[in-house]
């Protein structure tokens, strides 16, 4: 067939003794979306780095545009056309989006501006990819930013396009303008793939699935042919039953009180610009917010990592303000915090889970030596309830441990603290769907022993049925604070990109 | 061929890595010793002759072990905490100092309180020179490895001037020279030995229990691995440097006190010669073991020994020896390369762009 672009035949790949890629097949045709479906951990970015020329298969043919060939840097692919958009955007921050478009790409000496700019106003009139190419990257937005970087492999001719998790840092509205950009240049006879593992963009966008699960091809399936339910059991392996069940509202008395909390950044920027809310007991808060609107900032805050410049974190009558985490553990308050980076802020990925569980435990004990006999029996009785599978609790450092697993004990430790407030920020990221149901579970135990829970997400879907309360960022400030049972999409998804609360139905 | 990056191996093939390292060390520098018209074997077997073939000999090889060893245990804790001090040669001469002023001055004392406050001296100058990069990480976070190393050379130069000027001994015709202790500013001896081995061995249990077992080295393994997971912890990360960089300086003090007081009973800049960096080495290959290190340092004594012992005997040359000792410090450091990484043969494959 003359339409097929992309053939790859039985590719696979090893990493040490870790298959991530058995024998996966791939075909791709000229002017079709395709989705890669799979779990953390399924393929999928290996895969696509081997298209992209960043990784060399072991073994497996792989014929682009008719051609049988080998690649060898990421610079054969661009020659072929074949231009991947990463998840951590490589673009230059000073720079105008012009000038990340041209890096690296510009033949001769002199770089003639007025050419080019419209050039590049010729090529994102045709995609629908509206782009000043003289606006510095640092003043763009995220979605400005994915932009110039879809233009910028356009630009390099490419027709084949891999847009690695696109949508992970978009609100849903932008979401929207990303898959009319993606409907642009299929009809412009590119093909695009889209790495991803949310369903419900699966379903909305692609022409074409393709589901890899433990580093196989599992099946390839026309959307028009599918649902979410068939999609999620090839994906899992299992039927898996996917609603959440929010545990019924405790009795919802105030534990922490943030009033007018300010945070800076360490360059004097507002993180966290003047924010007030409540804490409840018995209730678990969501906040939802497009990446980097302050959701990591306010819970350092929180948890007395971060200095809060002005305003107050108050806990049942005493000031944080000042506060870092000893003193915390010393005002006799027990707070768990679930950071966003697991081994490298929550555990200490070389040592075991019981020198992982002291970490919380050593300043307990007075003396200069380190006691170990309680945390070996606590981590021993979190490995069982969580049914953490490690070879030991004392010889096997948890970095070797599995995602879920490596989850499971920094959850699991904090929540053994007997904790009256947890914050979390992401628990179930990276999670394959049975951890991310156990941590749920969890949360919602913790819920029904009242305790006051702030749960940070960023799939709405979760958050919208899991949480009680959802508040959401925008740029370090609150924009709403909503009901979850009544919240729509649309509504949160208008609140992330600033629009405030008071304001929604003049704007909707 | 390519670079790939190896699984965990167990201890068993790390072992059997480092003996072919070593076996392939021997067989090269064997080649090079046919070439410049040496018997290999009758060397090497003189070179162990040389490092333990008398009791004397085996006695010089520990004297140039313990200074190692303990300077080693000093640089640990340091890099426990992935603080890369590069530093220990400037301690150890910072350490003599001190040891040295009390030695001067205070030579009336008797014996144990003499050497008590010599240690003592050196240590706390030894702790300081290593206290004074510490703070500047821990206030402004300059970079240590660059701090450190520069603080040797003025540490050298401070005792140059000393040595040529302050304290130069009126007593010895010109000589720039610092005047000898007196007997009882020198270290006891036992078993044919100068104490400084059974301080050396109460150092290693030391560390490894302040390693392992106290609150305070379970917090410098915390910070070394990461300073957020440390301040999530609630631990006062600018003290624990402080607090154990002083006690890392102060070890690697305590060795140029040990040297000084042990060996050449007179302070000069030709003290330590080296022994700061080539702790650095020994430190890496244990593993950051306290027991471990004491192997380490004993081979490389060895080493050392051997090597200058053919020199004699030989009439070869200083450079052969040395080159002699420098393959196999290469081929023992680059098995650690394939330790951690293997090399994978690219597959030939038809077509191509």
């Amino acid at each position: 067939m003359e339409n097929i672009i992309v053939k790859m035949n039985h590719i696979s790949k090893s990493f040490g003794s870790v298959k991530a890629l058995n024998k996966v097949n791939l075909e791709l045709f000229k002017g079709e979306v395709h989705s890669l479906l799979g779990e953390n951990g399924a393929g999928k970015s290996s895969l696509m780095n081997i298209l992209s020329g960043i990784y060399m298969p072991d073994e497996g043919e792989l014929s682009i545009k008719g051609k049988d060939l080998v690649l060898r840097s990421p610079k054969d692919a661009i020659d072929l056309g074949i231009g991947m958009i990463h998840q951590h955007f490589k673009l230059v921050e000073v720079l105008t989006a012009k000038e990340n478009i041209i890096a690296g790409y510009n033949k001769g000496i002199f770089v003639k501006h007025e050419e080019l700019s419209k050039k590049i106003k010729e090529t994102s009139a045709k995609y629908g990819l509206e782009i000043d190419p003289d606006k510095k990257v640092y003043n763009m937005s995220v979605a400005e930013k994915q932009r110039v970087e879809i233009l910028k492999v356009l630009y390099r001719g490419a027709d084949i396009l891999i847009l690695d998790e696109p949508t992970a840092v978009l609100t849903p509205q932008e979401t929207e303008g990303l898959f009319d950009i993606v409907r642009n240049m299929t009809k412009h006879g590119c093909a695009v793939v889209i790495i991803t593992h949310k369903l419900n963009e699966v379903m909305e966008i692609s022409d074409k699935i393709t589901i890899l699960r433990k580093g196989e091809s599992i099946r390839t399936v026309l959307k028009e042919e599918t649902d979410v339910n068939e999609l999620t059991e090839l994906m899992v392996g299992r039927a898996v039953d996917l609603s959440i069940q929010r545990a019924p509202l405790g009795k919802r008395k105030k534990v922490m009180e943030i009033k007018n909390m300010t945070v800076l950044n360490f360059d004097k920027t507002k993180a966290v610009d003047n924010i007030s809310f409540d804490m409840l007991s018995g209730e678990i808060l969501g906040v939802a917010g497009i990446a980097g609107s302050g959701q990591k900032e306010l819970c350092e805050s929180l948890a007395g990592l971060m200095h809060i410049h002005s305003g107050d974190v108050i806990y049942r009558g005493n000031s944080l303000k000042g506060k870092n985490p000893a003193d915390i553990i010393r005002m006799g308050i027990s707070m768990s915090f679930v950071p966003e980076d697991r081994l490298g802020m929550g555990l200490v990925g070389s040592m075991d889970i019981v020198d992982n569980v002291l970490l919380k435990e050593y300043q307990k004990t007075i003396g200069f030596m380190l006691k170990k006999r309680t945390s070996k029996e606590k981590a021993q009785t979190i490995v069982d309830a969580l049914n953490i599978s490690t070879p030991s609790t004392d010889k096997h450092p948890v970095k070797l441990l599995s995602g879920g697993n490596i989850q499971k004990v920094l959850l699991g430790r904090e929540i053994a603290a007997n904790p009256e407030v947890i914050i979390t920020a992401y628990p179930s990221r990276g999670l394959d769907i049975g951890s991310s149901m156990l941590v749920y579970d969890l949360l919602n135990e913790q819920k029904q022993k009242e305790v006051a829970i702030l749960y940070i997400g960023e799939d709405l879907d979760v958050l919208m049925e899991l949480c009680d309360r959802i508040m959401v960022l925008y740029n370090g400030t609150i924009t709403g604070i909503v009901d979850a049972k009544t919240s729509t999409r649309e509504q949160l998804g208008l609140l992330m990109s600033g629009v405030v609360e008071d304001n929604l139905d003049e704007n909707s | 061929m390519r670079i790939a990056k190896r699984d965990e191996l167990t201890g068993k093939s790390v072992a059997i890595i480092r003996i072919l390292a070593i076996l392939a060390a021997l067989v090269i520098s064997g080649i090079f010793l046919i070439i410049v018209g040496e018997n290999p074997l009758q060397i090497y077997i003189s070179m162990v002759d040389g490092a333990l073939g008398s009791g004397f000999r085996i006695r010089e090889t520990i004297h140039t072990t313990i200074p190692l060893l303990v300077t080693s245990l000093g640089i640990m804790i340091a890099f426990k905490m992935k603080f890369w001090n590069i530093g220990a040669e400037g301690q150890i001469y910072m350490g003599a100092f001190g040891a040295t002023y009390f030695a001067l001055n205070f030579s009336y004392l008797p014996k144990p309180i003499l050497l008590i406050l010599m240690a003592l001296g050196a240590m706390i100058m030894g702790g300081i020179w290593l206290l004074i990069p510490a703070l500047f990480k821990a206030k402004f976070g300059t970079n240590e490895t660059l701090f450190t190393l520069m603080l040797n050379y003025v540490a050298i130069k401070w005792i140059t001037f000393l040595q040529f000027s302050l304290w130069k001994d009126p007593n010895a015709m010109g000589f720039p020279r610092m005047a000898n202790f007196t007997e009882n500013a020198m270290l006891p001896k036992l078993f044919g030995v100068h104490i400084g081995w059974v301080v050396a061995l109460i150092l290693v249990g030391f560390i490894y229990v302040f390693m392992n077992h106290t609150k305070t080295g379970y917090e410098v393994s915390v910070i070394g691995e990461s300073e957020d997971t440390a301040r999530y912890a609630g631990i006062n990360i600018k003290k624990t440097i402080i607090r154990t960089m002083f006690i890392g300086g102060g070890i690697c003090g305590l060795a140029g006190m040990i040297q000084v007081a042990g060996i050449s009973g007179t302070l000069s800049v030709e003290l330590s010669r080296g022994v700061g960096f080539t702790a650095i080495i020994t430190t890496w290959l244990s593993g950051l073991s306290a027991p471990v290190v004491v192997i380490a340092s004993l081979l490389f004594a060895i080493l050392e020994q051997g090597g200058s012992f053919i020199q004699t005997v030989y009439q070869i040359p200083s450079s052969v020896a040395q080159i002699l000792q420098a393959l196999i410090l290469f081929f023992v450091l680059g098995s650690e390369f394939n330790i951690k990484y293997k090399l994978v043969p690219t597959k030939k494959s038809k077509g191509g762009i």
